[in-house]
């Protein structure tokens, strides 16, 4: 089902802004090309394209980071004006939050509000105007903090809040948040949603910026999709689906049919019984068969993760049992695991699964150490680049040269090299924890094909995720974990998606 | 009170470790606490408390400074050769000729850091070792003792009574620290280097003029410095070019003792007195005890082993009445 483009206008009185016929170059890219966008007073706006859409370029573009080619029409609330700058953008009501929210942990909730009002001309430091600030500021929110805490006691969603209210203590009409939910639980987006909707209420507009939009859809009115520094188009987010956007921001129809399979009678690789850790997980049973790909949905915190750090042999049961190919195993640490066959992809990749700064070919190597080295235990240069070549090949992943650092390459490349590590020790299981994390929509069909490739061979896969679609479209079978214990067991052949997404999300 | 303990965890903390060793010492040892001790105390340790507000604005703006005590001693000579051309000069002279020099070595050490974006540790040791060889190369390792006399003499400033009298450089260091207190807790100037220890590229992106930060904070540094080699003078009565070698490690361990974080963003200047005052009591109490004095500084090195990993986290969220996770953990 196509959704229309949008015909809705923005409500009475001119626009937060509107920007047109933005057209940005970097030497020999096309950044931006003929794109214009516009938010309406109080709006709740998306924006949506994959890594390099020229998302953030245009941001930049409004926020008067980069000038536009000649040619381009922006106003800001009516105004219009020739070019922009930072200042002026400020001046004019308009805040970006970045992703890392750019605070300052150790200084107090009240400074960090009122910091805006610290920079400029130097002079004394007036500590009750700074709380007063603070205070007025979280006031339209209608949230309460403790203003003299420091900021590095409040979880990440406090920290959020600190750094929306900032964005209002100076005067913020429209708020631009990059990435705002990409490290939240379900209940602190609620509370983030909250907030957003009392500042729409008061006519402040929030740009949401991400390629993760299924939980802000809801509360948006229009969605413009950015494709390869192009306007693919903007849309009533009522009716928009993350895989209709999907298809929108990569501009091809993905796979979106069940892959789901029977194992018959493979043998059963992984099996646990009443596996207990307390305040982690509770009575955990389940089985996994060879060739077989079982997906473990669950919100975070759920113990997803925790289960999957005691499978790996980073955590202890304190009862329970588990079989690996039908032995009883104790694991005492993650080397023993590795040895008898297990593998792990950790949910953060980019910190813990590579190490960004080293070689493609060490990084592929990591895992395989012994098995490369020669007489003396020094590593032999043959073995390992014979060793580096099969893994990438193996799944064509794209390098330039197997010396350049892993940072260089795509978030989905990245995930080839974690997958082609691990694969090298031949694994029994491979625990997939949230395998698609800040990949883009369109490099996730690869790493699933790879992930059913590996599964033909006879490995045995477990898919953590919290995202339904992930692992409806993706698994054999559907565990649903909630509180530490599996809740239900799904088969995405007979249940419609609809009733897992609501059973998960409920 | 609970605010103030909430964000000075580390101060609250070496209060209450100094309080319960003076105590110790004082039952262990009755002159301890008379009069003429507690003067010889903060005489003595005066100076360290000037470099020691100095080196926390560094440390406050994500910083680091290795170079200071060589930078005081380059400061030091110069001063006495500046003031024997002059024909003796006075304290006004002195001390802004001081200052003066004092700043350059700083701006120096600014000037390179931001401008070469090399981390604080490697341009100082280079500055440290550079410093250090051209002092020993021009002066031969020759000591100045003919000082005039108004350098030398000591100010009696305020009298305990009992033979115990604080001199000149204590009503200096009391100063110091005030100015210290002012920059960094009462002008925009002093937030915007805690918010650049804390979030260099927040502060940035927040407007903050982040390399004029960073010649205020090394020429801060650099005043304290050339304020505090003065005064080393008016204690020792003599300009020797290699004296001052090693202060900066004792000074920078008890700043850090004193709360200040490595890696920016937080500490204070009550920290800074106290971090001083509890390596200075320990040694002053081995002393009495009669210890050997070879035992001082593996005594010192342990004091401050137990005084920073002894995290007395519980004891300070009972205190405040909430518990609360180390920052570390949840800045990463």
């Amino acid at each position: 089902m196509m959704t229309a483009p949008s015909t809705q206008t923005a409500p009475d009185g001119p626009e937060a802004i509107r920007f047109e016929h933005i057209s940005i170059r970097f030497g020999g890219l096309q950044a931006l090309d003929d794109v214009s966008f516009s938010v309406g007073r109080g709006e709740v706006h998306c924006l949506a394209g994959e890594n390099g859409s020229g998302k953030s370029t245009l941001i930049k573009a409004i926020a008067g980071v980069y000038q536009p080619a000649p040619g381009a029409r922006m106003s800001y609330f009516g105004e219009t004006i020739p070019a922009s700058s930072p200042p002026l953008a400020r001046k004019k009501g308009v805040a970006v939050i970045w992703q890392d929210l750019a605070l300052f942990p150790e200084m107090t909730v009240a400074e960090n509000i009122a910091f805006d009002s610290l920079v400029g001309k130097p002079r004394l430091v007036n500590y009750g105007t700074i709380r007063e600030t603070a205070r007025t500021a979280l006031g339209k929110l209608g949230v309460e903090l403790d203003l003299a805490a420091p900021l590095r006691s409040l979880p990440i969603s406090g920290r959020q809040i600190v750094a929306i209210a900032r964005a209002l203590a100076s005067d913020a009409r429209l708020i631009f948040m990059d990435e705002p939910t990409a490290s939240l639980t379900q209940a602190e987006t609620d509370h983030l949603l909250a907030v957003v909707r009392v500042l729409s209420k008061s006519g402040v507009a929030v740009v949401f910026v991400s390629h993760r939009l299924a939980e802000v859809l809801d509360i948006s009115s229009r969605v413009t999709v950015l494709r390869d520094g192009k306007l693919v188009g903007v849309f009533d987010a009522a009716g928009m689906t993350q895989s209709r956007l999907g298809e929108l921001m990569t501009g091809r129809q993905l796979n979106q049919a069940v892959s789901a399979r029977d194992p018959g009678n493979a043998p059963v690789v992984l099996q646990t019984a009443g596996l207990t850790r307390a305040g982690e997980y509770e009575g955990v049973n389940l089985a996994i068969r060879a060739g077989e790909i079982v997906g473990l949905i669950g919100l975070i915190g759920a113990g997803r993760s925790e289960l999957a750090h005691t499978l790996f042999g980073m955590t202890r049961p304190r009862a329970g049992e588990i079989r690996l190919a039908g032995k009883p195993v104790r694991f005492a640490n993650n080397r023993q695991a590795i040895g008898a066959g297990v593998a792990y992809v950790s949910e953060d990749r980019l910190s813990l699964g590579l190490v960004q700064q080293q070689s493609i070919a060490d990084n592929t190597v990591i895992t395989t150490l012994r098995a490369i080295s020669g007489a003396g235990g020094l590593i032999s240069a043959r073995r390992k680049s014979a060793a580096v070549t099969r893994g990438v090949t193996e799944f064509s992943t794209k390098i330039g040269s197997p010396d350049d650092a892993v940072s260089t390459l795509s978030g989905g490349n990245q995930q080839r090299i974690v997958l082609a590590k691990w694969l090298a020790i031949s694994p029994k299981l491979l625990i997939l924890d949230c395998p698609t994390v800040g990949v883009d929509v369109g490099a996730r069909d690869g790493i699933y094909r790879i992930v059913r490739a590996l599964a033909d061979r006879g490995i045995a896969i477990l898919m953590i995720s919290d995202e339904v679609p992930e692992v409806y479209f993706n698994c054999d079978r559907i565990l649903h974990m909630a509180a530490g214990r599996i809740v239900g067991e799904f088969d995405p052949r007979r249940t419609p998606i609809a009733e897992l997404e609501r059973t998960v999300y409920a | 009170m609970r605010d103030y303990l909430r964000t000075h965890e580390g101060e609250a903390r070496i209060l209450v470790v100094l309080a319960l060793l003076m105590l110790v010492l004082g039952i262990a040892s009755p002159s301890f606490f008379s009069a003429s001790n507690i003067a010889s105390l903060l005489n003595n340790n005066a100076v360290n408390v000037i470099w020691a507000v100095g080196l926390l604005v560094v440390l406050i703006a994500g910083g680091i400074d290795i170079s200071f005590a060589v930078g005081a001693s380059v400061v030091q000579y110069l001063t006495a050769l500046v003031l024997l051309w002059l024909g003796g000069g006075n304290w006004l002279i002195g001390l802004v000729c001081a200052g003066v020099l004092g700043i350059l070595i700083g701006s120096i050490n600014a000037a390179l850091i931001a401008g070469f974006r090399i981390i604080s540790i490697i341009i100082t040791i280079a500055t440290f070792n550079a410093l250090f060889g051209l002092l020993m190369f021009a002066t031969s390792g020759r000591s100045i003792y003919d000082l005039p006399d108004w350098w030398t003499d000591r100010i009696g400033v305020i009298s305990l009574g009992d033979g115990g009298t604080l001199t000149l450089p204590v009503a200096v260091m009391a100063a110091s620290m005030l100015a210290t207190w002012f920059l960094i807790s009462r002008t925009t100037t002093g937030r915007q280097l805690y918010a650049f220890g804390d979030n260099p590229e927040g502060a940035r992106r927040a407007g903050v003029a982040t390399v004029k930060i960073q010649f205020i904070a090394y020429g801060w540094m650099g005043l304290m410095a050339g304020i505090g080699g003065l005064m080393q003078v008016n204690i020792a009565q003599e300009v020797v070019p290699n004296a001052l070698i090693g202060r900066e490690l004792d000074v920078l361990a008890a700043v850090v003792l004193g709360g200040a974080r490595l890696g920016g963003g937080r500490g204070s200047v009550l920290g800074c007195f106290l971090g001083v005052l509890l390596v200075a009591v320990v040694q002053n109490g081995l002393n009495l005890m009669g210890v050997s004095p070879y035992a001082f500084k593996m005594v010192i090195g342990l004091t401050i082993l137990a005084a920073i990993s002894l995290t007395n986290v519980e004891l300070m969220s009972r205190l405040t009445g909430r518990t609360w996770r180390r920052s570390h953990d949840q800045n990463n």
